[in-house]
């Protein structure tokens, strides 16, 4: 984890020197989508709870920016820190009720959420602008450094990344995590240990909600614009698809699935300007049959193998690798994304 | 003799049908008392009636002081572990988080470091795995890492649901080996809910049976490996 998150780190600051200004917007998206996801991971793959609405939270997180940033004239940076408490206290609010509901139930409370945003959004128009939106400012470069504001904003996404990969990564090693994973894997046990099953997973829809907030104020900066029919059901469930091709019990998933919705669509435009949809969900097809655990699982499969190989040529071969790698089946599967329990 | 968990007119209720009939027993402190009774007459929901997961009538009492209704964690806190059945296995942490969990509403860290060592010394083979993912081990070790992690609350009452479901008899025969010793050596008095007879009669000191919600017999486990009809019915000689 931390070899790849310098990686990532590294790789991403140094790469604008060699991006168009289109492209550097283009990764800037994808940071933003891998924010969200992370999210969404954290709910589907190590809570095992689902969600088809969290458009309506990326929403809450660029309109409160939009608000403040125009209207209140108060700092982006304090408006994306509005952004993620806000989305944590709806979604922790939302969770409270709902997650009476298991699996396919939960799934439908959350898309009616996502179905819901837009025309909210438009109804209290004097907030929200409306079908017209808001327009936003650009935040300026700031301390005169020599880029331009799309690489600002670029170097600003990613930082945020890298931050809350390393708050999920710590929250979800340490006691917290082991009983949100705890409750997916055995919701029965998890409550006989002490945990609070019901209050846990109410706090796990909260921080879920903030990432994708957060990102929500990202997105609404990198674009400069919010308007009810970008944040559609639509969005909730491209969400869901780069979280699942990702890998959803994976915290680097986000980013190869905020790849993924980002760049898949644009290609599809070029192999077909008539069915491009039709294209996009081919490769998805493709993606969920090469990588059934995302293309995080594939990597630590292939990671496993490796070890395994290098292993296998030392005299003494190694019994836990061949264990460790048989877990790796299980790590992400089917099961763990629809949470039942063994 | 001192009772450490006492049960008066308990019933219990799964939605609005009732399982449990108005059971009277007692748990003597430092003693292994099992409740006997085949398939559905009751006896998981005894235990998760005890650990407060589910809607009960009547009155538990532990150490004296009333349990009944309040929350499982907070049930938990005073010392009681349950290990579930079906073993409960989070298959995707490995076997130390799994017996992390165990100490999951205990605060003090050296302890938990210490009780690690204490249980790795029970169950060797959970020391050599402590890194792998509990869900490939056998069925034999995710039941010692199943009391282990009870073992883990440094429990005054350990309950344990039907430990002996799907193990080879020599299995079950080691099992409730270490959880005399467990109950000899630590002082941890077990409360045990079985169908195996003959192996459970053999480890605990007290005995119930439980029919259909109800208690029909009771007394020292010695009496009722002598009794007749629990000899035809539950014992097969």
């Amino acid at each position: 984890m931390r070899l790849g998150l310098l990686l990532v780190a590294g790789v991403g600051y140094l790469l604008p020197a060699a991006l168009s200004s289109y492209q550097t917007f283009e990764f800037t998206q994808v940071f933003i989508y891998a924010v969200a996801l992370l999210g969404l991971n954290i709910l589907i793959g190590y809570n095992g709870q689902f969600s088809l609405g969290h458009g309506a939270f990326y929403a809450i997180g660029a309109y409160t920016t939009a608000i403040m940033t125009t209207r209140w004239d108060i700092p982006y940076g304090w408006a994306i820190i509005a952004a993620g408490a806000l989305s944590l206290v709806v979604g922790f609010l939302f969770g409270l009720p709902a997650l009476r509901f298991e699996g396919l139930y939960l799934a439908l409370a959350t898309f009616a959420l996502a179905l819901a945003t837009p025309q909210v959004l438009k109804y209290f128009d004097t907030w929200t602008g409306g079908s017209q939106g808001i327009v936003l400012d650009k935040p300026s470069v700031p301390l005169g450094l020599p880029i331009s504001a799309d690489q600002y904003l670029y170097y600003l996404s990613l930082t945020v990344l890298v931050i809350l990969l390393l708050l999920a990564h710590n929250l979800l090693r340490g006691r917290a995590g082991r009983a949100i994973t705890a409750i997916r894997d055995n919701p029965i046990a998890a409550e006989a240990m002490g945990v609070n099953a019901a209050l846990y997973k109410s706090l796990t829809f909260g921080v879920s909600a903030m990432y994708t907030g957060i990102a929500g104020a990202l997105g609404a900066l990198a674009v400069a614009f919010v308007a009810p029919d970008t944040f559609s059901a639509f969005l909730s469930i491209n969400f869901l698809v780069g979280s699942v091709v990702g890998g959803v019990a994976s915290i680097s998933g986000a980013i190869f699935g905020g790849a993924f919705i980002e760049f898949v669509p644009t290609y599809a435009q070029e192999i077909s300007r008539a069915a491009p949809w039709a294209i996009f969900g081919l490769t998805l097809i493709i993606f969920m049959y090469v990588m059934p655990t995302g293309v995080a699982g594939l990597i630590r499969r292939v990671a496993a193998a490796l070890a395994r190989s290098m292993a296998s040529e030392q005299p003494a071969p190694d019994s836990q690798t061949a264990a460790a790698e048989a877990a790796e089946g299980n790590r992400g599967s089917a099961r763990a994304v629809l949470g039942k329990p063994d | 003799m001192a009772a450490l968990l006492e049960a008066s007119n308990l019933e219990a209720y799964y939605g609005w049908s009732k399982v449990l009939h108005g059971l009277r027993f007692a748990v003597e402190k430092d003693k292994v008392t099992v409740v006997l009774g085949a398939n559905g007459a009751g006896k998981t929901t005894l235990l998760r009636a005890i650990s407060g997961m589910i809607r009960t009538g009547g009155e538990i009492r532990f150490a004296g002081e009333r349990i009944d209704g309040q929350a499982p964690e907070d049930i938990v806190r005073r010392g009681i572990a349950h290990v579930p059945e079906g073993r409960g296995t989070f298959i995707n942490l490995t076997v130390e988080e799994n017996l992390r969990l165990g100490a999951y509403v205990r605060k003090d860290k050296t302890g938990i470091r210490e009780d690690l060592d204490r249980v790795f010394h029970f169950f060797p083979v959970l020391k050599e795995k402590s890194r792998n993912p509990a869900g490939v081990l056998s069925g034999g070790e995710q039941q010692m890492l199943a009391l282990a992690r009870g073992l883990m609350l440094r429990p005054r009452l350990l309950l344990l649901d039907e430990p002996s479901l799907g193990l080879a008899p020599v299995l079950v025969m080691e099992l409730f080996r270490i959880v005399r010793a467990i109950n000899e050596s630590e002082g941890v008095t077990v409360l045990l809910v079985e169908q195996d007879a003959v192996a459970a009669l053999e480890l605990a000191h007290q005995a119930y049976l439980l029919e259909t919600g109800s208690i029909v017999t009771s007394g020292p486990a010695a009496e009722l490996r002598e009794n007749d009809s629990i000899r035809r019915s539950y014992l097969g000689y």
